[in-house]
């Protein structure tokens, strides 16, 4: 996917320098200007996740979120994928990790669901943004939200 | 929090260069996806008309807004925080503040090399519940975030992006 569109940036690339050499220059600083401006919490966000994933380990989560540990792990899954932000090449591999070290599935969707749709560490870029409001209300929406999805997980799987 | 790594460097020597270890092989990650997103994003913002994406996306643009918001967001490569630069210049452009709230959801959760990655790792059937919950989670999302939104806080929104220049 990251290839494929590395392949449309360049044929639009090469399509707008055909179109108009101005615009296109134009293009790539507007490019770089947004860059530029998120940068900086770019860096912050990294260096958090970096000192979280290194703080609270695999196995520390997977005594937290066992298949008996119920509603009560399902509530720790959810906190936890809420203030983690773990990459996906990392999260699904220890996702599958926990799954095979006792976890439930109800946990996992918890976990699963809040890692993606509810970022505590990204809120001050969603409120820069958005503004509070809207940043508040999205995440704790898709915090509901997940617990709709372990629910539906702990049914179906 | 450069300062909060260094202090853990000395007192944790293993937990602070674990993080800093953690960090940098995010980072590669980071810059290797993101150069394309930018590149789009500021073609996107020279190339495309107002009034084009008002038509595509804006108000009235009916489900070819929503289908659009969901194709980008799936569409993506990247991190959550990586849609939101994104996010401002479909805004500055004049699309209906649902469908970008729509193209977030998708990009948080939807993205299609990451549930290709799921399906792999925990199974597909725990990908296609997932994947079909959050088609309709995203929806319902975005809708009651547009709803408790007033009229000022709206347009305070569209501020902000026609200020991320």
């Amino acid at each position: 996917m990251t290839i494929a569109l590395y392949a449309l940036a360049f044929a639009a690339l090469v399509l707008s320098f055909i179109k108009s050499k101005e615009n296109t220059i134009l293009s790539l600083k507007k490019a770089w200007k947004s860059f530029e401006n998120i940068l900086p919490q770019f860096l912050t966000i990294l260096l958090v996740i970096g000192i979280m994933l290194s703080v609270l380990t695999p196995q520390q989560i997977s005594m937290l979120i066992g298949s008996q540990s119920g509603w009560t792990g399902v509530f720790i899954a959810a906190v936890i994928g809420s203030v983690t932000l773990i990459p996906g090449f990392i999260a699904f591999p220890l996702a599958a990790a926990l799954l095979n070290s006792g976890a439930g599935y109800m946990q996992i969707g918890a976990f699963v669901s809040t890692l993606m749709m509810v970022g505590i560490v990204t809120m001050p870029v969603e409120i820069k943004y958005f503004g509070k409001k809207a940043a508040v209300i999205r995440n704790s929406l898709a915090l509901a939200f997940s617990f709709a999805v372990a629910f539906v997980m702990g049914v179906a799987m | 929090m450069a300062a909060v790594n260094i202090i853990l460097i000395i007192f944790f020597p293993n937990i602070g260069f674990n993080a800093v270890k953690l960090s940098w092989k995010n980072l590669l990650e980071m810059l290797a996806v993101l150069p394309p997103i930018f590149i789009l994003l500021g073609l996107l913002d020279v190339w495309v008309k107002r009034e084009t994406m008002v038509k595509y996306m804006g108000q009235g643009s009916g489900v070819v807004g929503v289908l659009l918001a969901y194709l980008i967001g799936s569409a993506a490569a990247g991190p959550l925080y990586a849609a939101f630069p994104v996010a401002a210049v479909l805004l500055k452009k004049g699309s209906k503040l649902s469908n970008v709230f729509i193209m977030i959801g998708a990009w948080s959760t939807t993205k299609i090399p990451q549930i290709l990655f799921e399906a792999s790792a925990l199974g597909t059937k725990f990908m296609l519940i997932r994947l079909a919950l959050d088609l309709a989670g995203i929806a319902i999302i975005a809708v009651f975030t547009q709803i408790s939104l007033n009229n000022e806080e709206k347009e305070d929104i569209y501020n902000k992006a026609l200020s991320m220049e």
